[in-house]
């Protein structure tokens, strides 16, 4: 394919199609890297909507403002649009982007298929969204979808049941098309040791994605068919056995935390050297860290279950196998600190989010810690000491790693340098608030406050009144984040050099901001200062 | 004044019975095993605390120290095989120093023999049965009515006005001091869990299934505590109340139970 007709070909062809054609039908990766980040972004204030509703509820003790069963609607769709409609998409949206740009590809492997990953998903979330509107409104049940309750949904189950289907459709086909984008087109002097940790981290969640998401099909198939046709696989009175759902839901929801927390890592190990300016601090051992916590996120799926009545032996095993996963993961903590120790670091947006990533989903981890302890376990399980956990370790974890790299790569993308005042407001708004929001969650869980609930006894009240005002906080801050990158996108800032930071490593740095509609159409020989060693 | 006292130091650790509303703590209960599990959290918590200032420490030194506007030149190193050996080498260490005593812990509490007494907990949507195994002692156990009727949307009334509002109930559970209950657990319809944190103990009630689990309270009180599974529109006004008296006061109350039962709910 390198005779000169097909190349004056390809030279003839003048960048994208104009209007809607260009998005409905695209297939460059840049194109579909920008959607999927618009969806995630427009998701992520649906869903923080939701949590606004849920913690004005909260606000004070006693039911002021909506009725038991819409609250329950609104934990369980907050939790559903978050996990697969604003992280999962933002991190998609990031692979997208800069994989075949971090590897010297001029696209994923195969870009049709792209268009379908991506476009399946408004309209998976147009038909859980629209459930609000049918009979017996949204599902109730709680994310986690757990029978008998999930049966009592009204007439949003198969509505329920079919989006989550067509979000793990988009999921699986996203997930082979990074996995043989990485694998089959690197550029030739890049080998596996060679590449960017982002590229790494995105191919090991691949292979996550692949590995579970047919068991959460397998999972919401099997709920279908116990509904509408006759099944028991989880109906006790058929001898059927509500605890194998949970067995099989779990089996892919731990590895899709560990899915939603990958290429965070993967972000924070891309950002932290450039501002350090300094190599990451042991390039090898951070790929064993991640395949390790990868291989372990498959075996302790039973420590979201430690009170269902489990044998001994098996809580041990879960207990022991959980503990062991803060290993590789303090092993990553300990390399992202000793790349700063040393260096030179300034601290631009990109680093706030890097840092405060650092220290917050380390608290977030020390939680972890605590209750993969079954005893201690049996005291927080189900309670808002979790809900702490969680939210610590998704919103300063996951959420502050996309916005950091959303901070890091807009100059790349749009040419132009964001607001760094206005950003790094952002950023400490973002920082101060999501504290005072999840830190006294800890405190409340102890206490005793169970979660999932709209109302709670008066001595809950004065810590859920600060969580609240801290949430309002949180979710306005994050109105500026949409202005300072609108604006960006829109034009407004200098200029964006071609290496945008001081020296950055990486070939995505190489190509002119932004960056062309076509990049790297032929293989490129990589620069002495962008190697990985 | 008496808040800012609470919040002290001294107060982190203490019981935190003296300041409720503040409550920061995981309370130390009233039995032999809710107090392990105390002591086990407070343990976990304290090696994250050493863990925390270690790290945070070294963090924060950097970001203090190797910052540009110093004007320092950033090192080149980026490989050292000596550190990553010790720091794995002393996590593993730390968390076997945790994971012993916390299986010890888990082997005695899911030891379930030998018991003084049966009872049969079923969870229903929402409200909670108790059955004494052996005693022809069975009834349903509610959300108080004050309770019930504050808790309504737009009720007018305020909810601190309610004593142990959420969380008291019309038929509270009654056993013995210093007896061994063995709690069965199951359900009527969908999952619930049976919490109650200050006897330190949770189990699910699972429709089809029967879990076992047991307590020995130490001290008599009330003991309160509330459904731990999403179990549907009223999950939050299933409360439960333990009352733990002494073994004459729980005869006299178990025979009177036999002879005239508290009324119940039409439906089963």
């Amino acid at each position: 394919m390198s005779t000169a007709v097909a190349d004056a070909h390809i030279d003839d062809h003048h960048g994208p199609e104009k209007g809607f054609k260009r998005w409905l039908f695209a297939t460059n990766h840049k194109d579909i890297g920008t959607m999927y980040l618009v969806f995630s972004l427009i998701m992520l204030f649906v869903g923080g909507a939701m949590a606004m509703v849920i913690r004005t509820e909260l606000l004070s003790p006693g039911l002021q403002f909506v009725n038991p069963n819409f609250f329950n609607q609104m934990t369980t769709m907050h939790a559903l649009v978050m996990i697969f409609g604003a992280i999962m998409p933002a991190f998609v949206g990031l692979a997208n982007w800069m994989i075949p740009l971090m590897i010297g590809a001029p696209d994923m492997a195969l870009p049709r298929m792209n268009n379908w990953s991506f476009w399946i998903l408004p309209a998976a979330f147009t038909i859980l969204l629209s459930t609000f509107f049918v009979p017996g409104g949204a599902p109730a049940g709680g994310w986690t979808m757990y029978p008998p309750l999930i049966l009592q949904t009204g007439d949003a189950f198969p509505f329920l049941i079919f989006s989550i289907h067509l979000m793990g459709l988009s999921s699986i086909m996203g997930a082979i098309n990074i996995i043989v984008t990485i694998i089959n087109m690197r550029a030739p002097e890049m080998t596996l040791l060679k590449m960017p940790m982002f590229v790494w981290s995105w191919l090991i969640t691949a292979y996550l994605l692949i590995a579970v998401m047919p068991v959460l099909a397998g999972a919401v198939t099997m709920l279908l068919t116990d509904q509408f046709f006759g099944t028991s696989f989880f109906l006790a009175a058929g001898g059927g056995d509500p605890v194998m759902y949970q067995h099989i839901f779990w089996f892919f929801g731990h590895p899709e935390v560990y899915i939603m927390i990958l290429p965070a890592f993967g972000i924070v190990s891309e950002v932290i050297p450039t501002f350090a300016r300094k190599p990451l601090f042991g390039h090898d051992s951070m790929v064993y860290a991640i395949s390790a916590i990868a291989f372990l996120s498959f075996i302790v799926w039973a420590h979201h279950m430690f009170t269902v009545g489990m044998p001994l032996a098996g809580q041990l095993f879960f207990m022991f196998a959980t503990m062991l996963i803060a290993v590789p993961t303090g092993v990553k903590i300990f390399n992202w600190t000793a790349t700063m120790w040393r260096g030179a670091m300034s601290f631009e947006t990109p680093m706030l989010f890097a840092l405060a990533f650092l220290f917050l989903f380390t608290i977030g981890g020390f939680s972890g810690v605590m209750v993969a302890i079954v005893p201690a376990d049996i005291q927080y399980q189900d309670s808002y000491f979790v809900v702490a956990h969680f939210h610590y370790v998704l919103v300063p974890g996951a959420l502050f790693a996309i916005m950091g790299a959303v901070y890091y790569w807009l100059p790349k993308w749009t040419g132009r340098m964001y607001n760094e005042k206005l950003g790094q407001i952002h950023f400490w708004l973002t920082a101060v608030f999501v504290n005072v929001t999840f830190f006294p969650m800890h405190f409340l869980g102890l206490a005793g406050m169970p979660r999932r609930i709209p109302d709670y006894a008066t001595q809950f009240a004065d810590f859920n009144f600060v969580a609240s005002i801290g949430a309002f906080g949180f979710g306005l801050s994050q109105l500026l984040f949409a202005y300072v990158v609108i604006s960006c996108i829109r034009g407004r800032g200098e200029r964006a050099t071609t290496e945008v930071w001081d020296h950055p490593r990486g070939l995505e740095w190489t190509v002119p901001s932004p960056a062309p509609f076509h990049t790297f159409e032929k293989p490129p020989k990589i620069p002495e200062a962008h190697v990985f060693s | 004044m008496m808040r800012r006292f609470c919040l002290s130091v001294a107060g982190f650790f203490a019981a935190s019975a003296a300041c409720a509303d503040w409550a920061i703590n995981m309370p130390r209960g009233a039995t032999q095993m809710s107090a392990e599990t105390y002591g086990l959290h407070m343990m976990v918590f304290y090696w994250c605390v050493a863990i925390a200032v270690v790290v945070f420490g070294a963090m924060i030194f950097t970001m203090v120290r190797h910052r540009k506007s110093r004007g320092v030149t950033p090192a080149k190193f980026s490989h050292s095989m000596t550190a990553e050996v010790i720091w794995t080498t002393i996590p593993i260490i730390i968390l076997l120093l945790m994971a012993l005593p916390a299986a010890e812990t888990l082997i005695r509490i899911e030891d379930n023999r030998d018991p003084d007494l049966t009872i049969v907990v079923t969870g229903y949507q929402w409200r909670w049965q108790y059955s004494y195994q052996g005693e022809n002692v069975s009834y349903y156990s509610s959300i108080a009515l004050p309770s019930n009727i504050a808790r309504r949307i737009h009720s007018g009334i305020d909810p601190r006005s309610v004593d142990n509002y959420l969380l008291e109930v019309d038929n509270p559970l009654v056993v013995p001091k210093g007896a061994k209950i063995r709690v069965l657990l199951t359900s009527n319809d969908v999952i619930h869990s049976w919490w109650v944190p200050e006897l330190s103990i949770k189990k699910d009630a699972i429709p089809g299934f029967m879990n076992e689990t047991w307590f020995q309270a130490e001290e008599t009180g009330v003991y309160r505590g509330q459904c731990a599974e999403l179990c549907g529109m009223d999950h939050a006004y299933m409360p439960i109340v333990v009352e733990v008296v002494e073994p004459d006061a729980f005869q006299s109350w178990l025979d009177s139970e036999k002879e005239a039962p508290p009324a119940e709910p039409t439906a089963e």
